[in-house]
């Protein structure tokens, strides 16, 4: 049973680690804008294709 | 100058309901819209690069982009600029950034290779917008990189000093259509940018220590189970005092400070009743533990500052977007124009200085109070006085600040530094110095919070002494159980989960609050004050009658020809009625600014204007409807347009509604041309008050207010900030919520003041619905109390009623702010409107 000492010992550090993560993420601005990076993502990956097809001129609009 | 945008807006909106109104069957050729900004192609087509464009502003754009390979911008959405043709092009206009004070403090951040800058730039609208300021760097080698929050519209921009300066960087965004928004309120008001993360700090402390603590005590709950030796008991005992710690003294260290700032004030707030609940729980869960060798009570001390912080947060709601603290300072511009000599020179307002001299362009506001040096101006005091007719100036009169010019320049010479002016003297007013008013509208938690803690208290030295005949130490146990079982976490969270609904639930309805003390106070309302124009009426719903002759198709062709030449309201409102008939060309057409417009047309004269304009006597039968409008053609009077302001949809039914429970009021700073016809449509029991300065109306509501009454005043322009202040609850109405709007507690898109009686029933709703979760707790207290007086209080107990209490008054008022909300119709779907 003295296994016990050392697993709630791993439980605690482990919840601390993700508590201190979880302050570092806030420190660092990570939720504070929450709508902008779900647009930013897209656009990166549209632009990204683009480059490897060949250039084309953009379609008229409507 | 920052409401020239508004005013495009709305000249825009106004062209294409034309178009809509008038789209013939007939099939006209496809229409070509402009690749950059996608309006229709009317005036001009430029085509280039097999691309067509409505203007060179729109041109010059996609050639700039074209050039350094960001035609991205285009793909991402469709025709995302925005419309170049009626640009500010001067090329001075932005002097004022080279002033290293303006620098100064415009910047956020600035060493001696980089700066660090925030503009707000509220043309962000698309994902192409975000695309393209995040790629400023691939127009300018200067620009270190940029960062957009699309929700805020605001961009981050780090810029190498030696590369480009400020100035430069605001001519680049304003040359691809971006330009920012720089307003006086940047400068005078202090930058705050740390944002408030302590709550959640907290929280997370509390929700991390709550949880390992429950993990803790696990074996005490099955306490009969014997599941673990006597050692690991001891250990998990000591496990839990070193995780309450944080809890203890980090946690819950804002309850503390609040407590003790409400017993200093001689009142007793909902905290300190916590703080004796939080200090007992703590203090006897350590004496049971290291001297009585008991488990102690400090996993139900982690749940209840758990749930007690997460309701907290909840309240919190903030709506990003909106701004609910602006004053005049947000609406004039830094930079003005001051002559010297001949020569023109744009300083920073701060620096304009009695005597001075400056030129004001058309549609720029006037900065500071000045004594007009050209012969006549026409100056538009709707932002001052609610008055939308522009009002004639001559040379030598004096022009009050917050005058937009509507015209050809004109030269001022300045009289009053841009501080000390007419409407700045507005927030002067005792009434903007007083931080939060402290009113009789107390919440009802505060009110509440005192009788409480007495009781409680009262019912704990009951049960101390009673149990002290028998058996001290049993009744120094029933004494904390007691303290410990009422602590009233459930009381505590009723209200802000509640508020904190109804305000999510207003959100989505168009109704943006400041915070949830708002709903307590909407609850409590006896009088309503409204605002005229831009708040019951709508300048966009006017309407035009016309009476006389008919009008021929030429006529009608003539009378467009001459209203196109002109950008009084008035005007324009004549022309849209007109609708889309194609303009005659006329000769010699002339405005004579307040009166009207003269034009000679296949050799006949004619002329469009006010009755002495038109050689009329005011006309007798005075229908009172508004304004009037006289056409007369070659001596011969055709006919008058009257022209009332449009009531907005649903006020006709709203009035009235409002009446029987409330006394209305209304403060308009027009003349009482249209008091008839206004009674005729609104009833009697509005009473109407006219030609209302601003001070008028904010010594208006203070009456109404010393006679006992608790008011609303419900406003839209800069003239009645000081109305709104004053009143117990004041709610600006806008038309667009992304829109500039004065100070208030409460911002209300236009559309949805006809659902303002919903919105009170809705408050005093969630009103009802706290008291019935506070006889919820109390049921629940009682029932605790019941066991805490016998003794017989063991932490299982505790463990299991405080977070099902706390639990199920949470659920409780969640679900019933919800079901009221939908069978009141309130859950629509969220609108957001960009642009």
């Amino acid at each position: 049973m003295e296994v016990i000492f050392v697993l709630i010992g791993i439980s605690l550090a482990m919840a601390g680690g993700f508590l201190w993560l979880f302050f570092k993420a806030m420190k660092g601005g990570q939720f504070d804008d929450q709508h902008t990076p779900a647009m930013r993502i897209l656009f990166e990956r549209k632009t990204h294709k683009k480059h490897t097809t060949n250039k084309k001129t953009p379609k008229n609009t409507k | 100058m920052n409401d020239i945008r508004h005013v495009f807006e709305l000249d825009a909106e106004v062209t294409c309901r034309q178009m809509e109104n008038t789209s013939t069957p007939v099939k006209q050729p496809a229409q070509i819209s402009c690749y950059h900004c996608g309006e229709r192609c009317e005036e001009e087509i430029l085509h280039h690069e097999g691309k067509d464009f409505c203007c060179a502003g729109c041109k010059t754009v996609y050639d700039v982009l074209s050039e350094n390979d960001l035609c991205d911008y285009y793909d991402l959405s469709d025709a995302p600029g925005s419309n170049r043709r009626k640009e500010n092009t001067r090329t001075n206009r932005f002097d004022y950034l080279d002033d290293t004070e303006v620098r100064d403090k415009l910047v956020d951040y600035q060493d001696e290779k980089q700066i660090h800058v925030t503009f707000y730039v509220p043309l962000i609208h698309c994902a192409s917008c975000i695309w393209l300021l995040e790629n400023l760097h691939r127009l300018h080698e200067g620009v270190v990189d940029s960062r957009v929050n699309f929700m805020e519209k605001k961009v981050q921009i780090r810029f190498l000093k030696a590369e480009i300066g400020l100035k430069e960087l605001v001519a680049l965004m304003a040359g691809i259509g971006y330009e920012p928004r720089i307003n006086l309120s940047d400068m005078v008001q202090q930058k705050n940018h740390s944002v408030d993360r302590k709550l959640v700090y907290q929280l997370a402390v509390a929700g991390f220590c709550f949880g390992n603590m429950m993990f803790f005590s696990l074996p005490e709950y099955f306490s009969e189970a014997e599941l673990l030796g006597q050692g690991f008991r001891e250990l998990f005992r000591y496990l839990n005092v070193v995780l309450a710690l944080p809890v203890f003294f980090y946690s819950a260290s804002d309850y503390y400070r609040n407590a003790w700032y409400s017993l200093k004030n001689r009142s007793i707030g909902m905290e300190v009743p916590i703080v004796l609940g939080i200090v007992t729980l703590f203090t006897f869960s350590l004496y049971e533990i290291f001297l009585a060798g008991q488990e102690g009570y400090l996993d139900t001390l982690g749940g209840l500052l758990f749930f007690l912080l997460l309701g907290k947060l909840y309240q919190q709601k903030t709506f990003d977007t909106l701004s609910f603290d602006r004053d005049y300072t947000s609406y004039f511009p830094i930079g003005v124009s001051k002559l010297t000599q001949n020569t023109e020179q744009v300083i920073p307002l701060t620096k304009v200085q009695v005597g001075d001299r400056i030129r004001v362009r058309n549609e720029e506001l006037v900065p500071a109070d000045s004594v007009l040096l050209d012969e006549v101006a026409t100056i538009d005091y709707s932002f001052v006085t609610g008055e939308e007719v522009p009002v004639l100036v001559k040379k030598g009169a004096l022009v009050y600040a917050g005058g937009r010019q509507k015209g050809a320049a004109i030269q001022l010479l300045v009289q009053k530094s841009p501080s000390q002016g007419y409407l700045t003297d507005l927030w002067n007013n005792e009434a903007f110095s007083k931080n939060e008013q402290e009113d009789s509208l107390a919440s009802l938690a505060t009110r509440i919070s005192g009788k409480f803690t007495f009781t409680v208290l009262l019912i704990a030295f009951g049960a101390l002494s009673y149990w002290s005949f028998y058996d001290f130490s049993m009744g120094i146990r029933a004494f904390t159980a007691v303290l410990i079982i009422t602590c009233p976490c459930a009381l505590a969270m009723s209200t802000p989960f509640t508020l904190g609904n109804v305000m999510r639930i207003f959100g989505k309805r168009g109704f943006y609050l400041k915070n949830t003390q708002v709903i307590e106070k909407l609850a409590g309302l006896d009088t309503l004050v409204f605002d005229k124009t831009g708040t019951l009426t709508s300048p966009s719903k006017a309407r035009v009658h016309y009476q006389g002759e008919s009008l021929s198709e030429e006529t009608r062709a003539v009378v467009k020809a001459l209203v196109n030449h002109s950008i009084h309201p008035l005007s324009n409102r004549i022309n849209r009625w007109l609708g889309s008939v194609p303009a005659v060309e006329l000769e010699q057409v002339e405005e004579i600014p307040g009166k009207g417009l003269r034009a000679v047309y296949k050799s006949q004269s004619l002329v469009l204007g006010s009755a002495s304009f038109a050689g009329m006597k005011a006309s007798p039968q005075a229908r009172s409807a508004g304004n009037e409008v006289h056409l007369v053609i070659e001596g011969v009077h055709l006919g008058t347009f009257y022209i009332e302001s449009g009531i907005r949809q649903g006020m006709e039914e709203m009035i009235p509604a409002l009446a029987t429970n409330y006394s209305l009021h209304l403060l308009s700073g027009d003349q009482d041309h249209e008091k008839t016809e206004l009674e005729k449509k609104l009833g009697t029991a509005l009473r109407m008050h006219f030609q209302q300065s601003p001070k008028d109306k904010l010594n208006q509501i203070q009456q109404l207010r010393e006679g006992g009454h608790r008011v609303l005043m419900v406003g839209d322009g800069l003239n009645d900030a000081g109305a709104l202040k004053a009143g117990h609850v004041g709610i600006a109405v806008t038309e667009n919520i992304s829109h500039f709007s004065p100070a208030s507690d409460a911002i209300l898109d236009g559309e949805k003041l006809r659902h303002l009686p919903a919105y009170l029933d809705f408050a005093k709703l969630g009103r009802k619905i706290i008291k019935s979760s506070f006889g919820l707790s109390f049921t629940y207290n009682a029932l605790g109390i019941y066991f805490a007086v016998q003794g017989l209080v063991s932490p299982v107990f505790c463990a299991i009623l405080m977070p099902a209490s706390s639990i199920s008054v949470v659920l409780f008022t969640t679900l019933a702010t919800n079901y009221f909300a939908r069978r009141k119709g309130m859950n629509e779907k969220t609108e957001l409107r960009w642009k």
